[in-house]
């Protein structure tokens, strides 16, 4: 392979953050032009590390940096983005009260007369970026009310706008459903057949089958190699990964379903753009099954975990867990009752960021009693508990005192579930569990919430991944439109296809057959 | 004495007063509104209203321009902000000690700089004389008609600019580049650093602004308004600004509907002490009371704010 090849070539990469923490190991990432790259590997292996300093946001402290034949030094994103490099990240860097307009311009706003902001001009730059490239945006809505999709597309369009030859995307399809995914991609392919070169982080295999072209494995900050994505196998890549055989599908005995624990009731909300999000919503859970809920997001599924955590409040309709009410109280009660939440958007409502891992563990339980001495905190009690937290949950990370800002995505979600999982719940409501998450982890994770199954809690699962569902589930009901439209109390009969005539709205269970999850 | 009381504030001359009360507080107000967009708090400015204060009139004195009085004022803001800067983005002190240390300042150190420069103790009244004082400006036409002309004429030139630069900090903040970037860096940070906008710089302008406001409320304060320099005469308008600020939702509308809010109360405050059968004590209290309820309602109206926002946040986010 010759040198000109390549358009991005970095050597010997070493990055040590001021916290001693060495997230990068004599990397050396190669980029052909015009492919798709994707760059794999754990949570907390390096990815975003090495593509933070690509973009210039992060400074290596070892190694050099060739583009297009020139060694550069990217010491801040605007360096980055003169020599043709443009970032998507892990998680959206948009500011929400501005339009899509705004920000597409943000930091090179067309002007008039000197320094007023030009924004018709704004609007017909997004408007003509959005039609080449065929990444549709609604230039003057704010991005606070646009959908995840749309945000992506903003920002990938924000990156070619301002010149972008080179794209790097940091687990863009973490957030997005499969629809959005397949129309991600045909954009994607689309940019690469015009020549843009793609770098793509992904822990899901069969998108990085799909799709790409070659990849790179990191594991421990240190890169595995190069392969040919299609000489590859699945099984092979995880290996490389996580340094073991990964058992892929989920291995669960037999449910014993007794007695519901959480019993929803005709659940009515009409949100505030008039649209009946949820209507009339019945079901319940019971004790030792994992129940799924399957469906395109955006169907209820997000109001339905709000309302049940009192963030939000229903039009009507009641919710109980072991026969108490859980709507409009506050956390902390429903918390009491047993009740774990693994949120759907861990940086709003999973995590305090700027706090430490052992802060964000023992959020929901530093009141107990066994972590109080008199008026004083037991310390000790605290330490041990977090930082047997850390340990069984695998939490990648400098030491229990370490911010958990400063984690890796997949470690923040790790958080997350440390601290819900471990709250010996009676009701889990598990939204997206596993999103961001490395398979190895994914593992781990799903095993979990099958043991605590087992072990008697009651588990009301949401996944945008359908395979997680359908794997994870005991039974399972599907949601289309607000509405429950299909239950099916045995998963492991289930096929891909006919769940998606339900999810899609084309077919419809009976009212008696859906009357039967509620199990009376 | 109720009805004396109405007769007295339904009086031109008691709205007049309302605006000139309202000024200083509306420029050391809209001086938190930019500070505040960039994600700044900036809780000095009431030490740098003391301290431009001074210096208003002593520039003033020294080149018998009250001109240039105004203008050594607003430097001396920039400076004592952009020096709040440097310890909290530079030395990552954190900006609320930062603040406090100006304020500090304000307090202390600026009995001792009088004495340093004039020999004089607590006040600068002898230093004072027409020409270094901010004249007035009566408005042609506006000021013949009855009742609007005497509330509105007859201000000083620094009262006009005050509200002047409500609608010129708005323009800034809503339509230049510079406001963009303000925005974006005070609601995402990162957001903005992403895209090569060098948040460090944004963050100093912004302060820099805020510091030049509250200079030229400083200018005003000792320059008009008490017609020279004393060590009691800011008394708290930094602090009311911030309020101001918080209750105006930090827009530049909004904070001037506040600060006129608290100008009224304080004008009230005047009027009503000068009533025979009223209690003194009680009366200066009248700012605080509207302060704190001032505070209450923005804080009810916040948490409304909050929680729509976190539903929304989950819809989209
Ligand atoms: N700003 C930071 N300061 C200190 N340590 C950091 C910082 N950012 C990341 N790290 C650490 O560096 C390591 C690599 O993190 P990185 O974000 O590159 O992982 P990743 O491969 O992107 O993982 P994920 O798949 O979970 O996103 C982790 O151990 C993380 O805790
Ligand atoms: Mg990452």
């Amino acid at each position: 392979m010759e040198q000109e090849d390549f358009v991005v070539q970095m050597k010997g990469i070493s990055k040590v953050y001021p916290n001693g923490i060495a997230a990068n190991q004599h990397v050396d990432f190669f980029v052909r032009k015009g492919e798709i790259h994707a760059l794999m590997g754990e949570n907390g292996a390096g990815k975003s590390t090495l593509m933070k300093i690509l973009f210039g946001l992060e400074e290596p402290t070892d190694g050099e940096i060739i583009v297009n034949g020139e060694q550069v030094h990217l010491t801040s994103p605007s360096v980055a983005i003169s020599k043709g490099i443009g970032m998507v990240h892990q998680h959206f860097m948009l500011v929400p009260s501005l339009t899509v307009a705004e920000n597409i311009v943000l930091g090179m706003a067309p002007k008039k007369s000197g320094i007023i902001v030009d924004y018709k001009k704004a609007v017909e730059i997004t408007e003509e970026n959005a039609k080449r490239f065929n990444l549709l945006v609604d230039p003057n809505a704010k991005v606070m009310d646009i959908p995840v999709g749309m945000k992506q597309k903003v920002e990938i369009l924000k990156a070619l706008v301002r010149g972008a030859r080179i794209l790097i995307l940091d687990e863009p399809t973490a957030v997005l459903t499969t629809q959005e995914t397949g129309e991600l991609f045909k954009e994607l392919v689309s940019l690469k057949e015009q020549g843009f070169t793609i770098v793509f982080i992904s822990h899901k295999l069969n998108e990085i089958k799909q799709i790409t072209d070659r990849l790179t494995i990191m594991r421990n900050g240190k890169s595995m190699g190069v392969y040919e994505t299609a000489g590859i196998s699945e099984a092979e890549i995880s290996r490389l990964m996580v340094g073991r055989d990964v058992v892929l599908s989920v291995q669960k005995e037999k449910s014993k379903p007794e007695g519901s624990v959480l019993k929803v009731r005709d659940l009515e909300y009409t949100n505030k753009w008039n649209k009946k999000v949820l209507d009339g919503v019945s079901f319940s859970v019971r004790r030792g099954e994992i129940l799924g809920i399957a469906g395109v997001e955006g169907n209820g599924q997000r109001e339905l975990v709000e309302m049940l955590f009192s963030l939000n409040v229903p039009d009507a309709g009641t919710a109980t867990v072991n026969g108490e009410n859980i709507l409009q109280t506050e956390q902390r009660a429903i918390r009491e009752k047993g009740v774990s939440l693994v949120p759907e958007d861990r940086m709003v409502y999973g995590i305090a960021g700027p706090a430490t891992i052992e802060e964000n563990v023992i959020s929901d339980r530093y009141s107990k009693k066994q972590f109080n001495k008199g008026a004083l905190f037991n310390v000790k009690g605290i330490h041990s508990e977090s930082d047997h937290l850390i340990a069984d949950y695998r939490i990648l990370c400098k030491s229990r005192k370490q911010q958990v800002k400063m984690l890796s995505g997949g470690n923040i979600q790790k958080v997350v579930v440390a601290r819900e999982l471990s709250s010996k719940p009676k009701l889990i409501i598990a939204d997206q569990p596993t999103r961001g998450i490395d398979v190895g982890a994914t593992e781990f994770i799903r095993a979990k919430i099958v043991e605590l199954s087992r072990a008697g809690a009651a588990v009301l699962l949401v996944s945008a991944d359908l395979n997680e569902v359908i794997e994870l589930s005991d039974s399972l009901i599907v949601m289309y439109g607000g509405k429950i439209v299909a239950y099916f109390d045995d998963t492991s009969q289930l096929d891909d296809m006919v769940m998606g005539e339900y999810m899609l709205g084309l077919k419809h269970q009976t009212d008696e057959e859906i009357r039967r999850v509620c199990y009376e | 004495m109720f009805e004396q009381f109405l007769s007295t504030i339904l009086k031109a001359e008691f709205l007049f007063s309302v605006i000139r009360i309202t000024a200083p507080i509306l420029f050391a107000a809209l001086g938190a509104v930019v500070a505040e967009k960039a994600g700044v708090v900036n809780i000095g400015l009431e030490g740098i209203m003391m301290i431009s204060a001074l210096f208003g009139v002593l520039f003033s004195y020294w080149t018998q321009s009250w001109l240039i009085g105004v203008l050594g004022a607003l430097v001396i803001g920039v400076l004592l902000s952009l020096m709040m800067g440097f310890f909290a983005f530079k030395l990552k002190t954190d900006i609320i000690l930062a603040g406090i240390a100006v304020n500090m300042l304000g307090a202390g150190g600026t009995i001792f700089l009088l004495y340093m420069f004039t020999g004089m103790r607590g006040n600068t009244g002898a230093l004072v004389t027409p020409n270094t004082l901010i004249p007035v400006v009566n408005i042609p036409l506006i000021k013949d008609i009855p009742i609007l002309g005497e509330v509105l004429s007859g201000h000083s030139v620094l009262t006009y600019v005050a509200f002047l630069f409500v609608w010129l900090l708005w323009a800034v903040l809503y339509k230049t580049s510079i406001g963009l970037d303000i925005r974006a860096v005070g609601e995402n940070p990162d957001a903005a650093g992403s895209v090569g906008i060098s948040v460090e710089r944004i963050k100093y302008i912004a302060i820099a602004i805020s510091g030049a406001l509250a200079g030229l409320g400083g200018a005003f304060m000792s320059m008009y308004y008490s017609q020279g320099w004393n060590s009691g005469m800011v008394a708290g308008r930094g602090f009311i600004a911030l309020a101001a600020q918080a209750m105006g939702r930090g827009e530049p509308l909004g904070t001037m509907l506040s600060s006129l809010l608290f100008g009224l109360a304080q004008a009230l405050r005047t009027k009503v002490s000068g009533l025979q059968g009223v209690s003194s004590y009680l009366v200066s209290v009248i700012p605080y009371v509207v302060t704190v309820i001032g505070l209450v309602i923005y804080a009810a109206s916040t948490m409304q704010k909050v929680k729509k926002h976190h539903t929304k946040a989950q819809k989209g986010a």
